[in-house]
């Protein structure tokens, strides 16, 4: 089959590889219908995640149709349509039965190397990295989902692929970035970063109850995006004072809750700043550039939340760890745990309160995967989200 | 049985301290050296010969003034490097060898450092003092790490302790019943090649590189159901061993903490060198790796694969050969 593999830094190749076979028997064999490029693999992409490896198969959103099952798959029958989230959850742990799939102690088969990096290993991940399980991604033709019975969703009615593909992850993992957020009446939420991840944060603020959403990026287009489709008010960083602005559009309180959808790719405004933290970067003395992440932190108001769901891949430098403490924030973080949301979001989807299509831009064969990074990366062509089929 | 005077070796392991490592101590045994030991050996015994019987050259090439001082010295360093090489061949103890070879080795570093002392006084050039400190230097670094590898080896009598622990969310009963089993634990202990039991002994079988086995009899040495089983190893085994599996209850109905401690005393020889092939540096690291296997067992049914670890988790170090994350098979 062909499969958009990895090679190396900025480089990546639709290469011809085997099919993928059943290796346990609770797997599933799908053939992909639809797969998308999240922002997360311009992170593996621009080689910020370690233990890559040339030649692994990239993509964690995907979904397709059934075509084999392993002997103790119950629930899935050759045929069924489904989409299947991002993180590998065995549903028997403790953690998954506390409904924290994402850090299912049984699915990643190289937890060794995560603990040796993060401490503790989370669960495993599709196509995203060695540490994370070591398993292909979607962006090819068929992929293997293990543990099938947990994970993927049956999409019986006539929903066009279109609009539950982003259950896989970004429109579950915007959304439990709102969920963080405790929402009552009256609250204004601010958003840290516009792309796929941050437009479904916007939405599902609202969903949840938001009196206001204010969004930050630099971007004109992706601005526009949130504030037509979301309602959320635009602060475009590279022309106004954050600070400056959020003081403004609250009357002196700051926001109640901050986003950080942005994760450890940040740009900022001062190029002296962001010079400092890519050098840092560059001579691995920080992994991650977190800006976003401070700029959240400084301007939640006193015992607000802050919540990531920007990915990170190790260290950060100059973390406002005073700010945080002295003024009681909560900070809540994770990688979203996709099983918990389906249900009640495909509902969603279902009776029209949210068509996550809106943030299509690009759609493109599997072949053209290598042209959708750079279009992604590079913003180009004022991209937002790249959908490829095979 | 000569188990009397082994078991009084294995302490309790319950006294250990979280996060002790393994102890050392005890008998001694014979090891050959290896490639570069036995290089090492003879290299030693070339130069040293050369150092004896033309000490004026060497002299000249280090460039050392040909004085009788210097003759002389020469003549020494040389017959301690010939008996050091003949040590490593020739003796059961090819490791201490080794270090007297270091020690040989920065002692021709002080005199390089005094020649060059000298030339520099004199004015004479420095390159060929420097280019033979650089020569030291390089064979010193070769000896010491051959004379690591060899006193590791040389150590049998050293006790290994490894200790391990998981939390499984299964009945300590169920997890209990499973251990038990002892012919099933190679599906989740990836180093046994297969456990056979008969009448009240189970006989244990690890397979070494290059098709060695390693086996020993063991016999359970306490049974408390659902709580507790511990085993060691009786009559001639390749390598005495004891080990102890822990189940009890986890607080607030998460299950069962599972603790397992094992000892063992690495022979000496080839099979002590196959077996440290097999359990690696950190015989702990692959215990946790057994024990991961063993709660995707038990609470999943099986172990769980990968395409990049197509035969389940393995410890950090054995990583970093792995398949890549992609189909396996042909295209």
């Amino acid at each position: 089959m062909r499969a958009n593999c990895w090679l190396g830094r900025g480089e990546v190749e639709v290469r011809q590889v085997p099919d993928p076979q059943i290796l346990n028997s609770h797997d599933a064999v799908i053939r992909v219908s639809k797969t998308a490029i999240c922002g997360t693999d311009l992170h593996l992409y621009d080689g910020f995640v370690p233990t890559m490896m040339k030649g692994d198969v990239l993509g964690h959103e995907f979904m397709g149709e059934v075509v084999d099952v392993g002997h103790d798959v119950e629930t899935l029958r050759i045929g069924d349509r489904v989409v299947v989230p991002f993180p590998i959850a065995c549903g028997r742990c403790n953690t998954c039965l506390a409904g924290d799939y994402s850090l299912c102690e049984n699915s990643n088969p190289n937890a060794s190397l995560a603990e040796k990096i993060l401490g503790h290993a989370p669960g495993g991940i599709f196509g995203y990295s060695h540490m994370l399980g070591g398993f292909p991604g979607g962006q090819a033709e068929y992929a293997r989902v293990p543990f099938a019975d947990i994970g993927p969703i049956k999409i019986e009615d006539d929903l066009p692929d279109e609009r539950v593909l982003f259950l896989s992850d970004i429109l579950p993992t915007g959304y439990m970035g709102a969920e963080f957020c405790d929402i009552t009446p009256g609250d204004v939420i601010a958003v840290w970063g516009a792309g796929p991840v941050g437009q479904f944060a916007v939405a599902s603020a609202f969903l949840l109850g938001a009196e206001r959403v204010i969004v930050i990026d630099r971007f004109p287009y992706r601005l526009e995006m949130a504030r037509d489709n979301s309602g959320a008010e635009p602060v475009n960083y590279e022309e106004s004072d954050v600070r400056e602005a959020l003081l403004e559009l609250t009357a002196g309180r700051g926001p109640d809750a901050c986003i950080d959808a942005v994760g450890l790719e940040a740009h900022h405004f001062s190029h002296a700043a962001h010079s400092y933290d890519r050098a840092k970067q560059v001579t691995r003395q920080e992994s991650d550039r977190p800006f976003a992440l401070r700029e959240a932190v400084r301007n939640c108001r006193n015992g607000g939340v802050v919540s990531v769901i920007g990915v990170y891949g190790g260290f950060v430098d100059k973390f406002p760890m005073g700010s945080l403490m002295n003024r009681g924030l909560t900070l809540r973080s994770g990688q979203c745990h996709v099983q918990r949301y389906l249900r009640p979001l495909l509902d969603r989807i279902r009776n029209g309160e949210i068509d996550p299509s809106f943030v299509i831009t690009h759609r493109l064969g599997l072949d053209d995967a290598p042209h959708g990074f750079t279009t992604f990366r590079d913003k180009e062509d004022e991209c937002m989200k790249v959908v490829l089929t095979p | 049985m000569s188990t009397q005077n082994s078991q009084q070796q294995f302490r309790d392991p319950q006294a250990r301290q979280p996060g002790d490592q393994g102890e050392r101590g005890g008998a001694r045994g014979a090891v050959r050296p290896d490639a570069l030991g036995s290089a090492l050996g003879w290299f030693g015994i070339g130069l040293g010969a050369t150092e004896l019987g033309a000490p004026d050259l060497v002299a000249r090439a280090i460039g050392a003034d040909d004085s009788a001082v210097s003759r002389t010295l020469t003549r020494i360093f040389g017959g301690h490097k010939i008996a050091g090489g003949v040590g490593v061949l020739g003796s059961e103890q090819p490791g201490r060898w080794l270090w007297g070879r270091v020690a040989g080795d920065l002692l021709d570093l002080s005199a390089l450092a005094l020649v060059a002392a000298r030339r520099r006084v004199t004015g004479a050039g420095l390159a060929r003092p420097l280019l033979a400190v650089g020569s030291v230097v390089g064979v010193t670094v070769l000896d010491v790490i051959a004379a690591r590898r060899h006193s590791r080896a040389e150590a049998p009598g050293h006790l290994v302790h490894a200790r391990s622990s998981t939390t499984i969310r299964r009945a300590p009963q169920d997890l209990y019943r499973r251990w038990h089993d002892f012919e099933s634990l190679p599906t989740f202990m990836y180093h046994l090649d297969s456990v056979r039991t008969t009448d009240g002994t189970s006989h244990w079988k690890i397979r070494g590189p290059a098709g060695r086995k390693i086996k020993w009899d063991a016999r359970i040495v306490e049974d408390r159901p659902d709580e507790l089983i511990a085993w060691r190893s009786v009559g001639r085994s390749d390598v005495r061993n004891a080990g102890t599996v822990r189940f009890r209850p986890a607080p607030g109905g998460r299950g069962t903490e599972v603790q397992v401690d094992l000892e063992y005393q690495p022979p000496a020889g080839a099979a002590g060198v196959a077996l440290a092939k097999v359990l690696g540096e950190e015989p702990g690291q692959l215990l946790a790796e057994d024990l991961r296997r063993f709660k995707q067992l038990m609470e999943t049914g099986e172990v769980v694969r990968s395409e990049a670890s197509p035969t389940g988790s393995r410890p950090a170090s054995r990583l970093l050969r792995q398949h890549p994350a992609r189909p396996l098979g042909r295209a």
